[in-house]
């Protein structure tokens, strides 16, 4: 049937908006009288302000205010005010409270012009003085002063020690104890932070903001100003990239509606690249992971310890070392996640949060084992696969893992490889292959949606949800079409709208089995009412069937025993008198049915790179990664994600790093010049493969969810395939030229153990 | 940004009579150094001279079988220019292994000698730097300086030029043509650029009310056996952090003349006479080859995150030789 859409590779609905550039981004609506507003960021990490002198900016002509902690209008006073649906632990940063400096790049003024070019120019006039005080930003200096952090809403903390792990170390026959750094890194979405406050003729706020979440940003809004939830309406029809830093609302939202408030009048805010290096990143994580194993690869301890940075106000954590007790069988595990606070801003999530830095350091770790035990480190892992969670003690959903390393390693030609390191060359090139697991969570939230079918056949639905460059759009049209049967082109979803039904903010992978529960849903329910007057038309061919028995395919009802005999949905709608039908509909996951297991996406990556030894550089050539996440909604969509997560694993295993200047507390490489991603010639060969996974459990449509798996292990895999390679094994991301060939310099190639 | 105002000039004389009579003025060409300076604040010029009306983008041939590049020309135009694709080779491989497609449309040959550094501090307005500020310290000394230079450093300043097309013009030994108040002068391209010393708010020789209006290329072009290699932190679209223009004048195996510049080391394209002469008369070798490169790297100062170039440079400049000794002369 033309109608079946799920599993189908449609291209992106909103795809022609977007590169026809009449897809508009928050900092582009355009309303007349709109004012500009542009930031002021400190300069140092911490202290206070002493003074700001803004005169020279208000002498000139068209500045309207500059804001600051002095004059700033009056908004919530309790820390709960500006918690967010994602906000951690400790007091959410608040702009202009006070003249305290928590961190560099701080927001300290806001210059509003009547136009963007002079606000730009009045900002460069407004002295600041500051009193400094001495800061830290070097976390390796703060291992002394590490906590356990309070635990995080959805975030587990690690589960306590099972058996014995440091007796079983140190009674294992080999061993493994290695400290792997990895850098701070921000998101860099492609479209800056915006926020264009529109002021309406009654006062009331609308509001278009870059967040991966309206309903969030919408109640922050009204929480923090004290404004009742009809007074904003807050839109985020389109978002150019996220990654998690959109979850939490940025600053530029409170200062755009502080300063309408304020002016009453419209007023945008967009923040600069600099400053995109100021609202929050992956945090600079150091973590020792110990291996012990028998003879055999058996995996006797596994002792798995990160130290993390965050803020002096709020403790961020998230979920690095658990899955090292979900991945493996081991009797005898330690899992360790603390803290240490520095004079930054609060790290925000940021793609796969946590596993990223967890499974680059333990599938580093893996390997090193492989090659201590002289073990194919493919073998090594199939050796000590879990049947099982045994962190939790529960069954897996599903787990097609086995079948991911079995159709990864076929299609990448890994039993070719040659096990010993620098045993591989190409012309005078060193070549490496190595291999890592990824594994990542589940969830599903509460979600809400509404549909409208017309008379005509057209049916509208809608969620507050997001579409950060996903396919949130295609998918969920998908999704209503096929329910419906209707074709995809009389379908519109809308998203991204405070006044649609609420939905979670799109992170975590969850958007899809969420919202598209959601989804499905509230079309049941539409299909149900059309149903009821269908039955009770004159001759109706479903007369007597029961609701199961029916198909809806091709804009048409039919019986699935007989589909010659149909009625149209328009004639039902005609027949039925209805100029439409609106549905809403609440899905709430089986929580109770879903706690029973342990729920995961798992991935098998294999790598292959070419190394000029003697200047250092890596090519990667090759990147395979099979993907077991539940059912695919559409194969398109689906590969852009998982490509999007390998690119970026290129870029962590050797590109990506924030670098602060620990004397002024700040992150010098703040432009993409010098921040730097993988550009395409550093982007060869990627093959996506898809392990068909059931899973019954996870939600009625068997979504796991891509948006995150396909970044976790990449990294490992990548800087395994280089130790292959070069016998260096580098343990501190990224993987640069300067640590490849002076490493190549001085180490000696390692050896293989004897075979036992 | 700056509020300035904005001229444009249709020839030499209305370029440098408006230049001369503000100090404060900036010729724009491409803009794709000088916006972006603006926008940080770095450059805060009061006049725009807008020059790209200016009749300087033709490659043309010199009286003496050289070849002259209007400084208008654009990077993209020159690098495909038939003649410098035949006869400077090493020309068009530097410039193509800069920046990206986009940016060396808009690039010209006149704005790429004068691009600034891409040192992290001199873009910061927030951090101190001798070469934005004079006077008040250099940051990169002593802080993050992974690009920074090695070579002809001062205690002042440890910045790089980052040009890749510049270190082709320096073996090529171009000549830049400019007209200021004062009339024309040719500067020999080793002259160009300076090294920081005391004052490294001044990166060239060029005085404020000049204009470059070409750049010219001696007859010899190299085109038998020469090599650009450039070492970066990704494979395009990243400064160099060394960067080597090698080119050869060989008999046989034998060797019998030889230039060599090397980018991302020095607030100039770096060359060492006395090491390319050790070369006159030898035979193409690795051992030959890495006795230059000691040579050229003799004295050469890390910095801490950036002392790695000194290795690399070495490594950079005998694989670079070999390609220009091996490689068969163009079709
Ligand atoms: C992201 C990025 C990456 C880059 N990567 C590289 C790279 O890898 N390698 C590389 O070599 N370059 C690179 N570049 C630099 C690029 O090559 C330069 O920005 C460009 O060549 C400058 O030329 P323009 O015409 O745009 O100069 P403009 O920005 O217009 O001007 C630069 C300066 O030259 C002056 N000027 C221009 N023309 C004249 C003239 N005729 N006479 C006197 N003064 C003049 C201006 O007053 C100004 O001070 C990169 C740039 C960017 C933005
Ligand atoms: S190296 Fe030069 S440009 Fe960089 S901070 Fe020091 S003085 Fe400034």
């Amino acid at each position: 049937m033309t109608t079946n859409y799920i599993g189908q590779p449609i291209s992106r609905v909103d795809g022609r908006a977007k590169v026809t550039g009449q897809a508009k981004y928050a900092g582009e609506y355009n309303v007349p009288n709109l004012a500009y507003g542009v930031v002021v960021s400190s300069a140092i990490a911490k202290g206070r302000i002493a003074e700001i002198d803004a005169s020279a900016a208000l002498g000139l002509k068209g500045v309207l205010q500059v804001f600051t902690h002095k004059n700033a209008p009056p908004t919530a006073k309790s820390d709960q005010s500006y918690w967010d649906e994602v906000a951690v632990p400790g007091s959410p940063f608040r702009p202009f409270k006070d003249d305290k400096l928590l961190f560099s790049g701080q927001p300290i003024a806001l210059v509003v012009a009547e136009s963007f070019e002079l606000a730009r120019y009045a900002a460069s006039l407004v002295q600041v003085e500051y009193e400094p005080e001495a800061h830290a930003t070097d976390l390796n200096q703060q291992r002394d002063k590490a906590y356990k952090p309070k635990p995080r809403e959805g975030v587990a903390p690690p589960p306590p020690p099972r058996g014995n792990p440091d007796k079983a170390f140190a009674n294992s026959a080999v061993q493994i104890d290695a400290e792997y750094s990895v850098p701070a890194e921000h998101h860099n979405p492609m479209e800056p932070f915006a926020t264009t406050v529109i002021w309406e003729a009654d006062g009331r706020l609308t509001v278009y903001d870059k967040t991966q979440g309206t309903p969030n940003s919408h109640q922050y809004v009204c929480n923090v100003f004290g404004l009742s939830p009809d007074d904003v309406h807050l839109l985020s029809p389109y978002v150019g990239g996220g990654f998690g830093s959109g979850l939490r609302p940025k600053y530029q939202l409170f200062l755009a509606v502080m300063a309408a408030r304020g002016l009453k009048r419209s007023v945008r805010v967009t923040l600069t690249r600099q400053q995109m290096f100021t609202i929050g990143h992956r945090p600079r994580t150091l973590q020792r992971v110990a291996l012990g194993a028998a003879k055999d690869g058996k995996l006797e301890a596994l002792i798995h310890e990160a130290l993390a940075e965050t803020s002096q106000f709020e403790e961020y954590s998230e979920p690095v070392v658990q899955w090292s007790g979900e991945l493996y069988k081991c009797e005898n595990v330690k899992l360790d996640h603390a803290l240490a606070n520095l004079d930054i801003n609060t790290p925000v999530d940021m793609r796969a949060p946590g596993a990223t830095w967890g499974l680059y350091a333990l599938e580093s770790a893996m390997d090193e084992l492989a090659y201590k035990l002289n073990m194919d480190p493919l073998e090594l892992r199939l050796k000590n696969y879990a049947e099982k969670d045994f962190s939790n003690n529960k069954p897996f959903s599903s787990k097609e893992l086995k079948e991911c390393f079995r159709q990864g390693a076929e299609r990448f030609g890994w039993s070719k490889r040659t096990p010993e390191p620098r045993s591989m060359r190409d012309g005078g090139k060193l070549v490496g292959w190595g291999l890592a697991t990824g594994i990542w969570e589940t969830t599903q939230l509460p979600a809400g949606a509404k549909a409208v079918l017309t008379a005509e056949g057209k049916l509208t639905v809608g969620s507050a949800t997001a579409d950060i460059g996903t396919g949130t759009y295609t998918i969920m049209t998908q999704i209503a079409a096929e329910s419906l049967g209707l074709p995809i082109e009389d379908v519109t979803f809308t998203l991204g709208d405070s006044t649609l039904p609420r939905a979670p903010v799109e992170g975590g992978s969850f958007t899809a089995a969420s919202v598209g529960s959601a989804v499905k849903q509230v079309c049941d329910k539409i299909r149900e009412k059309l149903v009821t007057v269908a039955k009770a038309m004159p001759k109706s061919p479903l007369a007597n069937a029961k609701s199961e028995e029916i198909a809806f395919a091709d804009g048409r009802m039919m019986l699935t025993s007989g589909p010659s005999r149909y009625v149209s949905i328009k004639e039902v709608m005609r027949h039925g008198g209805l100029s439409s039908i609106a549905e809403t509909a609440d899905s709430t996951p089986d929580f109770e049915k879903q706690s029973k297991y342990s729920i995961h996406p798992h991935s098998a990556i294999f790598a292959e790179v070419k190394v000029d030894e003697d200047l250092g550089t890596i090519d990667v050539l090759r990147v395979v990664s099979a993907i077991a996440g539940g059912r695919i909604l559409n194969p398109k969509t689906a590969r852009s994600q998982i490509m999007g997560g390998i690119v970026w694993g290129i870029g962590m295993a050797l590109e990506e790093e924030s670098v602060i200047d620990q004397k002024f507390g700040r992150f010098m490489n703040h432009n993409l010049a010098e921040y730097h991603v993988p550009v395409n010639a550093d982007v060869q060969n990627i093959d996506v493969i898809f392990v068909e996974e059931h899973d019954s459990i996870v939600n009625p449509l068997g979504i796991k969810g891509l948006g995150e798996i396909g970044i976790v292990g990449t990294g490992a895999a990548i800087g395994n395939a280089i130790f292959h390679a070069t016998g260096v094994r580098v343990r501190d991301l990224p993987i640069t030229l300067d640590k490849v060939f002076a490493g190549a310099a001085a180490a000696r190639p390692v050896k293989l153990a004897p075979a036992a | 940004m700056n509020n300035f105002s904005y001229t444009r000039a249709t020839d030499i004389t209305s370029a440098v009579n408006e230049a001369s009579r503000e100090a404060t003025a900036k010729f724009i060409a491409g803009g794709t150094n000088l916006i972006d300076l603006m926008k940080e604040n770095v450059a805060r010029p009061t006049r725009l001279i807008d020059i790209n009306r200016v009749p300087l983008n033709r490659i043309e041939e010199t009286k003496d079988g050289g070849l002259r590049l209007g400084a208008l020309v654009t990077n993209a135009d020159t690098a495909y220019n038939d003649q410098v694709e035949k006869r400077y080779p090493l020309l068009s491989r530097a410039i193509l292994s800069g920046a990206s497609a986009q940016l060396r449309n808009m690039a010209t040959d006149g704005g790429n000698l004068l691009q600034r550094t891409r040192c992290y501090y001199f873009y910061d307005v927030a951090t101190p730097c001798n070469k934005r500020e004079p006077g008040t310290g250099c940051s990169a000394i002593e802080g993050f300086n992974r690009m920074h230079a090695v070579l002809g450093t001062s205690d002042q300043c440890i910045a790089v030029h980052p040009s890749d097309m510049c270190v082709a013009l320096a073996a090529l030994e171009a000549v830049v043509r400019v007209t200021g108040k004062n009339g024309d002068r040719a500067i020999p391209f080793s002259d160009f650029h300076r090294l920081p010393g005391d004052t490294p708010q001044i990166d060239t020789n060029l005085e404020a009310d000049e204009i470059i209006t070409s750049i010219d290329l001696p007859p010899k072009g190299f085109a038998d056996h020469h090599a650009y290699l450039k070492v970066r932190d990704r494979h395009s679209y990243a400064f160099a952090l060394v960067s080597v223009a090698a080119a050869l004048e060989m008999d046989g195996n034998k060797i019998k003349g030889t230039r060599l510049a090397l980018g991302g080391v020095a607030h100039k394209p770096w060359r060492s006479k006395e090491a390319e002469e050790l070369l006159n008369g030898k035979a193409a070798n690795s051992d030959n080859f890495q006795a230059v490169a000691e040579t050229v790297m003799h004295g050469a100062k890390g910095f801490g995150h950036n002392t790695f170039k000194i290795d690399l440079a070495k490594r950079a400049i005998v694989r670079a030789l070999k390609h220009a000794a091996q490689m068969e002369a163009p079709r």
